[in-house]
């Protein structure tokens, strides 16, 4: 069920301001894509173009195209919510649903999206907190609402809740900068089990988060700011890591960057 | 005041070279003085402020409940109307007036809530661009608007253009329009109170814009919203001049909105408010004390609810 995601020319836009200039990549199924780069190069503004969230912001727009295995997800017919569905979304700040349970949580897409059955449901939030490996912390207060649990919970259940739609393809966007390092762990072992059944796609400033997860890291860059972003390389992660083609890579992961 | 204390020599370690003591050459100890004498202005300022204040507040609420309180007290207040009492008599009760605010109020709420509401969300959830500017425009001067030019603009349109009769529903109507504003904006600062990763959570999980609002959001800020529209009924129940244009006092208990005339609690004062007769110069205060207190109840309800049903985030 995971999915190739297949990057052509894509820019980004704020209004008139250019975010993101002219990306172009090919990330695999069930593998794990790291973004990396200096802050406001553009990573969060290119992963949100993947699953067409970057349009909700008012007057930003999309050029180029984002194709899933073979359908164009920016063509005319296309339903940018069916798209949400196919792809989904864990972002760096956990937000749970304040009016909603744990397990409301949980099956909130499904419920939100018309499925009824307390059966199914039941399932779903049993096998989607199981897979985010928060089922043995929760499973006795399930109806306690999912704000009352520790940052590091409150994350894997926003990773429970975005695999409980069964998307093809989940994108992280600095899923563990908010949490403690027991907490981070727990995550990246989570990413590291779904890659079996997901493409992913993560953003990290952390480089040994990006070399303990990923199998393929990119790298974007900007020349100033005011500029866009850019992609610089992508490679293999133990490539970027080792032995980086490009100058600013090698000194954007020592450290050496300025 | 702790500013006093870097001025003074008294510090424990106030001998010790290396202690960061106060003769620094910084001018700390001036202008801390400075400072503590312009707290203490402002303090006095801003207390002499408040009590100046408080004191008509409290004067209100002294001559209202020592005047209209002991006909609080008195059962038949709530269970008679006036109905066949004259101003000489003792006696008789204000149920019809206290009726009468109420299914005022409650039918100007069932229609402004709704149409406030979802402006509101208009405004906040879908509106960009002159339309919304526009509208929030209009909810603007709406807010501005004297209730009295309300009641006329009602009447205009109710007796002299439709030449119907004053009734209860075109008091309602004059209601509406003063409510409509306050649910808006209220509405509207709850709305922008939810985070916007609530939505956006709710969007990347494949939820339409519609369903998020009114699955996500209005819980949310369903109780935040529900207190703005208890405090609006309380602004709009005291409202006096439409009352005094489109719905004329009768002693008698109405439930008509249609037809006849429906008594109020401020009709009720301006009834009787040049009475010399003492009954009903009682009777007056009685009833400008009910409607304090039902007001007093509908914006205690509202701090309630906004205290208790806020959810966690
Ligand atoms: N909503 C917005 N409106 C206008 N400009 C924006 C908006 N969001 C981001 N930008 C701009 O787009 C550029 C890229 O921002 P983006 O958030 O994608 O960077 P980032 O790489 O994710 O940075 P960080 O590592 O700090 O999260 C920045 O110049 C930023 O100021
Ligand atoms: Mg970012």
């Amino acid at each position: 069920m995971a999915k190739r995601i297949d990057v052509k020319n894509l820019n980004a836009y704020y209004g008139t301001f250019r975010a993101v200039e002219d990306v172009t990549m090919t990330i695999e199924p069930r593998s794990v894509t790291a973004l990396i780069g200096p802050s406001g190069c553009g990573k969060s503004t290119f992963i949100r173009t993947l699953n067409r969230m970057h349009e909700v912001i008012p007057g930003a727009r999309v050029e180029g195209s984002v194709h899933l295995d073979d359908a164009d997800i920016y063509a005319a017919n296309v339903d940018p919510v069916g798209v949400r569905r196919t792809v989904g979304m864990v972002f760096q700040r956990p937000n749970p649903f304040p009016t909603m349970s744990i397990a409301d949580n949980v099956v909130a897409g499904l419920r939100l999206n018309g499925l009824k059955n307390k059966t199914v449901l039941a399932e779903a939030v049993e096998a989607s907190l199981r897979a985010a490996n928060l089922w043995n912390e929760v499973k006795d207060r399930l109806n306690k609402p999912g704000a009352g649990l520790s940052g590091g919970q409150q994350q894997r259940l926003c990773i429970a809740r975005a695999i409980a739609v069964e998307p093809q393809v989940l994108l992280m966007d600095e899923p563990c900068s908010a949490l403690d390092p027991i907490s981070t762990l727990a995550i990246e072992d989570l990413i590291t089990e779904l890659k079996s059944r997901y493409t992913i796609v993560i953003v990290t400033h952390n480089m040994q988060q990006a070399a303990r997860v990923s199998d393929r890291t990119g790298f974007f860059n900007l020349v100033e700011t005011g500029q866009p972003g850019r992609l610089i390389e992508m490679d293999d992660t133990h490539k970027i890591f080792s032995n980086p083609s490009i100058r600013a890579t090698e000194d954007y992961i020592s450290g050496r960057f300025g | 005041m702790t500013t006093i204390d870097l001025a003074s020599d008294a510090r424990p370690n106030a001998g010790r070279p290396d202690a960061p003591g106060p003769n620094l050459g910084l001018g700390l100890e001036h202008r801390s003085r400075g400072r503590a004498v312009r707290n203490q202005l402002a303090r006095i300022v801003m207390w002499t402020a408040f009590a100046i204040a408080m004191v008509p507040l409290a004067w209100i609420l002294w001559s209202v409940i020592s005047k209209g309180g002991a006909m609080l007290l008195d059962s038949h207040w709530w269970t008679n109307s006036q109905r066949g009492i004259t101003n000489r008599v003792v006696g008789g009760g204000a149920v019809h007036a206290i009726q009468g605010t109420l299914m005022q109020g409650l039918v100007t709420a069932v229609i402004a809530v709704p149409i406030g509401v979802m402006t509101a969300i208009y405004l906040v959830e879908y509106g960009r661009g002159r339309l919304a500017t526009a509208v929030s425009f209009m909810v603007d001067i709406l807010t501005g608007i004297p209730s009295i030019v309300a009641a006329l603009f009602i009447y205009a349109l109710w007796v002299t253009t439709f030449g119907f009769q004053r009734v209860a529903f075109a008091v309602v109507l004059a209601l509406v329009l003063l409510m409509i504003p306050v649910v808006v904006r209220s509405t509207e600062e709850m709305l922008k109170l939810v985070p916007n990763e609530l939505r956006e959570g709710a969007f990347a999980l494949g939820v339409p814009r519609w369903k998020t609002v009114v699955r996500v959001v209005l819980p949310t800020a369903f109780s935040g919203i529900i207190t703005g529209v208890l405090l609006g009924l309380a602004r709009v129940m005291g409202e006096t001049a439409p009352l005094l244009i489109l719905g004329p006092y009768t002693k008698n208990i109405a439930t008509n909105l249609f037809g006849g005339l429906m008594p109020t609690l401020p009709t009720m004062i301006n009834q009787d408010r040049t009475e010399v007769l003492q009954p009903a110069v009682d009777r007056v205060w009685g009833a400008a004390a009910t409607l304090i207190l039902l007001i007093l109840i509908l914006n205690l309800a509202g701090r309630l609810i906004a205290h208790f049903g806020r959810p966690k985030t």
